[in-house]
């Protein structure tokens, strides 16, 4: 099991950092949802894989499981939603600003040879 | 006593939704309500300061739990020292806000609010989770206060912005649950007293956390090779929040200056002084990086963030020494970097502001109003940041000298510091001249300001006027920070006074 949690963390985190290497700001965002994903699943692992055992004290029960990471885990699960909220609302407005959505922000690039699947930024900023 | 050491973070976390309630159609108002609670921080601060100047480290358990169960917020002189240079740096700047650019966007008093409570809660907080909820208010904070105002260009730094921290945060979790996973504790004492007790085996998965957490902090401080995220935000930020940001970065250098000496440093085992063979040529590299950028700047705004760069490189270079001498003398400059660097955001708005067409790009122009008075701030300014006589930067780059002379590495250390600040005094001058000297031969000028913007001028010579203070009460201030070094060392103290009040018979029942 452990190497089922950990090859899962690993490949959810190598996917992230490709994707938020990418140069336009929706990969960007999906990658950084990964990153967190990864980083919310080790969290929870940090305090060691158990299984059927309490968070809690009970009587009889000798085996338990750290409660501390899942408290943990819960705060960075809402702050990171929180954040990858920003991050869409903000990237949006930049894309409808500046008809780009390069993190860069140069828009000479996005007319490269697969122009027809970009959509045309002057419409997206009459539209809402 | 002991409850008005969570004030500083309690009074901007209500006056902030207030603000946000009440005060959101009343500019008026909210300039009122922010101000006032600019100065109750300023009071709180200085009163702490007193409470600490005697060396104690006070403790505040919140919800009386005690300290490795609970969340504990510690006070001693560095972090009152801290504080008050806060709120210091947000009253004034503040003033400079409120002078028009506040209105220019939403809700910017109540972010700023936020901002404050989440820096005042990283220098008051002894918990590294803790301290990662503090990193997450001060930075959405300051998501909204970046993008203040909107413009095609600042949103875009915005993105950026945003990106690198949003990065940053996850491997500050994935830090702390690292370190989490050996030692079983999140209290920054409690860290420092569990780490000599590590085993050898699981010393690297120690380590790996504590260096990427010091990575995370060199992201806020802009390190070297993390700061490519500051010469464009701060250069696009709104002037008022890019002054405000000069004491974000020092919030890194206070992160890396506490745990790297408590948790990981003399005591540490086989993990002692770990952040010591990373952080010196880091440092001097930023050093290096920013005196180049502040040669190569074409805008006085990018100028200016290089030239915080290279004053972080300086600050970091000197801690990173890791002896009280040494620390004493850069929490000197850091007091000086952080108030000067803001002063140069502040004049450059206002060059800016005066030159449309050309803002604040170094070229020469027609003459534009208060001409010789912005040349005089500026000047200052730029003595004080450059490091040259008499201001506070000369007294800064001179301990920080002292300080190292006795290193192993001391004349190359020497040759980075004086090298570099050749560097940025002929940036300054380079810039000084073409904007101030070379214009004022030219035959046009741009139009009269409509606007007088008394408050602005008050803000920066305030400033100005801090950085003469910090001059002239060098000989305390030295004395104090002496002080304030040597607590900083005393790690037992620190541990002693936060896990003392633990009862003995919970002394086997800690979670594991």
């Amino acid at each position: 099991m452990e190497f089922l949690v950990a090859s899962a963390i690993g490949v959810m985190a190598a996917a992230g950092i490709y994707l938020v290497l990418r140069a336009r700001t929706y990969p960007v965002v999906l990658g950084l949802a990964l990153l967190t994903y990864a980083t919310n699943a080790f969290i929870f692992v940090s305090g060691r894989l158990a299984i059927n055992a309490p968070p809690i004290i009970r009587d009889g029960v000798t085996v338990y499981t750290d409660p501390l990471p899942q408290a943990l885990v819960l705060t960075a699960i809402v702050i990171s939603f929180g954040m990858t909220a920003v991050i869409v609302v903000l990237s949006l407005r930049s894309y409808l600003e500046s008809d780009s959505d390069q993190v860069d922000g140069k828009p000479e690039e996005i007319h490269n040879e697969n122009i027809e699947s970009i959509p045309d930024g002057s419409q997206g900023k009459t539209t809402p | 006593m002991s409850h008005w050491i969570i004030f500083p973070i309690l009074l901007p976390a209500l006056m902030a939704p207030i603000l946000l309630m009440s005060a959101r159609f009343d500019m008026v108002l909210a300039r009122i309500f922010s101000l006032a609670t600019c100065v109750a921080l300023l009071g709180v601060a200085i009163r702490l300061l007193v409470a600490a100047s005697d060396g104690a480290v006070l403790t505040y358990d919140l919800g009386n739990w005690p300290a490795p169960f609970g969340i504990v917020l510690v006070l001693d002189r560095l972090s009152a020292l801290m504080l008050v240079l806060t709120a210091v740096l947000a009253l004034l700047v503040l003033l400079f806000a409120i002078d028009g650019d506040d209105a220019r966007g939403r809700h910017f008093h109540a972010l700023y609010q936020f901002q404050l409570m989440g820096i005042n809660g990283a220098f008051l907080t002894g918990d590294f989770f803790n301290l990662f909820v503090f990193f997450e208010v001060l930075l959405i904070a300051s998501y909204g206060l970046m993008v203040h105002g909107g413009g095609t260009n600042r949103l875009k730094a915005g993105v950026q912005y945003v990106i690198i921290n949003l990065v940053g945060s996850s491997l500050f979790l994935i830090a702390v649950s690292m370190i989490y996973s050996v030692t079983g504790t999140l209290n920054m004492a409690d860290l420092a007293r569990k780490v000599p007790q590590v085993a050898a085996g699981d010393q690297a998965l120690l380590q790996m956390g504590a260096l990427l957490l010091l990575l995370v902090f060199s992201i806020k401080a802009a390190m070297v090779p993390v700061h490519f995220w500051l010469p464009g935000t701060y250069a696009r930020a709104p002037a008022p929040v890019a002054a405000l940001f000069a004491i974000m970065t020092k919030v890194g250098a206070y992160c890396i200056i506490r745990l790297y000496i408590l948790a990981f440093g003399a005591d540490a085992g086989d993990a002692s002084w770990l952040a010591a063979p990373w952080l010196l040529p880091a440092a001097l590299f930023t050093l290096t990086m920013g005196a180049l950028g502040v040669l190569a700047a074409r805008h006085l705004g990018q100028l200016a963030a290089f030239a915080v760069i290279a004053s972080m490189g300086v600050l970091l270079a000197t801690v990173a020494l890791f002896t009280p001498a040494s620390l004493a003398a850069a929490l000197y400059y850091l007091l000086h970097s952080t108030l000067a660097g803001a002063t140069l955001f502040l004049i450059t708005d206002l060059v800016a502001s005066r030159r449309p067409g050309h803002a604040d790009a170094l070229s020469v122009a027609p003459r534009f109003s208060h001409l010789a008075l912005l040349a005089g701030a500026f000047f200052i300014a730029a003595i004080a940041m450059s490091g040259m006589p008499p201001l506070s930067g000369f007294i800064g780059k001179l301990l920080i000298l002292d300080a190292a002379r006795s290193h192993p590495t001391a004349i190359g250390f020497w040759a980075m510091i004086l090298g570099t600040s050749l560097l940025i005094i002929i940036g300054f001058g380079r810039a000084g001249s073409t904007l101030f000297w070379k214009s004022t031969g030219e035959p046009d000028s741009f139009p009269d300001m409509p606007r007088r913007n008394t408050l602005s001028w008050v803000s920066i010579f305030a400033l100005l006027a801090c950085t003469v203070l910090l001059t002239l009460f060098a000989g305390p201030l030295t004395r104090y920070l002496d002080a304030t070094a040597a607590q900083v060392f005393d790690t037992g103290r620190y541990t002693d006074a936060v896990l003392l009040p633990l009862p003995q018979f919970l002394d086997g029942a800690e979670p594991p």
